[in-house]
């Protein structure tokens, strides 16, 4: 007998031949309690996301992305060249004298512009999915990961945000990465310190 | 890791009396107890989630069988591969099969307990493949040759200094000693590791039925490295982590942070599935997922069921006053605290590991922080039920229990037994009415005096008091 077959037959003796349809019980979509719906998505989202050490620039329309993000990249002395989504390649990146490619991320990339598929209100957080045109790494490797989220994009909980997904895409892709604030470590001395393995500085551009 | 619980008493005794340890674990009541009630307060309905988040693991393990097979269709369908192992050794042999077969040299881990509880690097670098692990505290683990004292804060139990002496010895860099520099350092030293790895290991705190995917919870970023750039991804984790919705693992990530750090939520939860697609630049082109059995299936059907909900947060750890005082090395092995001293006598054998479930007070704080509302103190008084029918306590030990059983059958007898008793030690308590020193309960005397009794007793009392 395999493995497989001798752990299964001592897990049904052991629940003396309870069955279940789980088709039937995924099919109900039972959620648990929820927070009471804010009254303001993006005010919510917004305190919940400085709270995690994001920082948040609102611009009016998309065409204004690219001044926010060299904003941002002067405040902290960083340098001009970016990666990001081919997504975000039609931006006039060169008024704001940055230079942008899209690739996948070398180690040395110090900035990565990516977008997200919705951003959850509840804890600030953003959600990413990895694809041919939306890699993972992107918003990984790069010290300075910058996310460009449309403001109609904020959901209120993680649940509306699987029901958002399963809507537009059917089925999970690679990696979902649900993303709040800077990597970070509380593993010495459990005192926090920003910039772990992942980014050390997450700007979020809510536009809209 | 070898089982070393018997040593519970001696090694407590040590940690008791070491400085550095003490000041180390006078951290937790911040960082996690006051942290734990801040983000609890926080969340509009905490004991509906608690509820429905018992309820959910709870379901699932009443058909256990069911939402696996379901699972490993799903996990299946969309291109990853998964083993069942019996054993821990089982889950090693399967690992350097894996490596082997898509010629591994260097693996780079994530932080996993489950492959702590197999000893896996061991087995991987006896099989000559390189191990590397990159969670911080793992990684400090890994260069100082020690184990975890924490399954959330793995060297809980380091100070900084001792942690600025190691990477000195071991990375032949100037000595830092800001927090951030050291971390800093390790993190520099461990990027290129991550690009050369050809094997990315980790656990997997949730396995989600509906869609085959396991859900990891981090908060530095190499678990998600771990699993995104070196071309094969194994995740090992134990059965019983199955959930069948993702709306069930929101849920469940609702209050695993909460009840482990005190954050509402970690950096990165990532949902996994399957291999990458021949179009995308990043994601493994092998997927393993590795359900371990190891002593899981035997506890359902049994008293000890409910601790097969355990998520792993942590929040008993860090409550219990035993585990405050004495950190997570005296317990033995990989899991420490009330829940390990429930876990370790399963996995381990009642024999090796007596002193584990007399590690507690029962106090009851356990039972009253942990989030799927596992009852620890009655499976503690479970396990030390079964030490006694299996004639495992120490001789003294049975022979007293034996000769009380004898005289509390005999109520004439045990009346003047107590009653004799009572007087001689009021009289040995003198004026101070209390005893140092109490034959056959030195160790609760060590460390603390008796208080003597009146001299009288409840009989002799209610007898006086009667109204004819």
């Amino acid at each position: 007998m395999s493995a497989r077959d001798t752990i299964l037959a001592r897990i049904r003796q052991a629940s003396r031949g309870g069955s279940v349809d789980t088709a039937a019980v995924i099919g109900v979509r039972q959620c648990g309690p929820q927070p009471a719906p804010y009254a303001d998505l993006t005010a919510r989202f917004v305190e919940r996301a400085r709270r995690l050490a994001s920082t948040v620039a609102h611009v009016g329309s998309r065409g204004e992305v690219p001044h926010a993000v060299v904003q941002y990249l002067e405040s902290q002395n960083l340098n001009r060249a970016a990666l990001c989504w081919p997504e975000f390649l039609d931006l006039d990146w060169i008024r704001a004298r940055i230079t942008v490619a899209a690739r996948p991320p070398e180690p040395e990339d110090e900035i990565g512009i990516t977008g997200a598929f919705c951003a959850i209100a509840e804890t600030g957080t953003l959600m990413l999915c990895s694809g041919r045109d939306t890699p993972a790494a992107t918003s990984l490797l790069p010290e300075t990961h910058v996310a460009v989220v449309a403001r109609e994009r904020i959901v209120s909980t993680m649940e509306a945000a699987w029901a958002l997904l399963r809507q537009e895409h059917g089925v999970l892709p690679r990696a979902v990465n649900f993303i709040s604030g800077p990597s970070r470590t509380a593993d010495i001395e459990q005192t926090v310190t920003l910039g772990a393995h992942g980014p050390a500085r997450v700007l979020i551009v809510l536009v809209g | 890791m070898r089982v070393a619980a018997l040593n519970f008493k001696r090694k407590a005794r040590q940690s008791l009396r070491n400085a550095r340890l003490q000041s180390a674990l006078g951290k937790i009541q911040v960082r996690f107890v006051q942290a734990r009630a801040e983000a609890i307060a926080g969340l509009d309905d905490f004991a509906g989630v608690k509820r429905r988040a018992t309820e959910i693991r709870e379901n699932v393990l009443a058909s256990l069988d069911a939402w696996l097979e379901h699972f490993e269709r799903e996990a299946t369908r969309r291109g990853a591969v998964v083993h069942w192992a019996e054993t821990a050794a089982d889950a090693n042999r399967i690992v350097i099969e894996i490596a082997r077969a898509a010629h591994v040299k260097k693996v780079v881990k994530s932080k996993s307990m489950v492959s702590e509880e197999c000893a896996l690097n061991d087995a991987l670098e006896a099989a000559g493949v390189q191990v590397v692990e990159s969670d911080l505290g793992e990684y400090i683990l890994q260069l100082a040759h020690e184990a975890p004292s924490h399954i959330v804060a793995p060297v809980l139990h380091k100070t900084k200094d001792e942690v600025s002496d190691l990477f000195a010895q071991k990375h032949a860099l100037p000595r830092k000693t800001g927090i951030a520099e050291l971390c800093r350092e390790a993190r520099d030293i461990l990027r290129p590791h991550f690009f050369s790895a050809d094997m990315g290991i980790s656990g997997g705190n949730f396995l989600i039925a509906e869609t085959g995917s396991v859900l990891l919870v981090t908060n530095e970023g190499n678990g998600r490295m771990a699993t995104t750039l070196p071309r094969v991804h194994v995740a090992i984790t134990g059965i019983e982590k199955v959930v069948p919705t993702l709306e069930d693992a929101a849920t469940l990530v609702r209050i695993l942070p909460r009840s482990a750090t005190g954050q509402d939520i970690t950096n990165y939860v990532s949902v996994l599935t399957g291999v990458k697609n021949p179009d995308e630049s990043d994601g493994p082109e092998q997927f393993h997922i590795i359900l371990l059995d190891n002593g899981r299936s035997a506890m359902l059907g049994t008293p000890l069921q409910s601790m097969l909900r355990c998520i792993r947060c942590g929040a008993c750890m860090n409550h219990c006053p035993v585990y405050q005082n004495v950190g997570g090395h005296a317990y033995g092995w990989v899991y420490p605290g009330p829940m390990g001293s429930v876990l370790t006598p399963l996995f381990a054998g009642l024999a090796n590991t007596l002193p584990l479930p007399n590690a507690s007070t029962l106090c009851g704080a356990c039972a009253e922080v942990c989030p799927v509302s596992i009852p620890l103190p009655d499976l503690l008084r479970e396990l030390r039920h079964r030490q006694s029918e299996q004639d495992l306590r120490p001789r003294l030990e049975r022979l007293s229990l034996r000769l009380w059983v004898w005289l509390a059958l005999r109520p004439r007898w045990y009346a003047r037994a107590t009653s004799l008793a009572s007087r001689v030690l009021h009289g040995l308590g003198g004026a101070k009415r209390r005893l140092r020193w109490l034959p056959g309960a030195g160790g609760w005397t060590d460390g603390r005096d008796f208080p003597a009794p009146a001299g009288s007793t409840f009989r002799a009392l209610y007898r006086a008091r009667k109204i004819p």
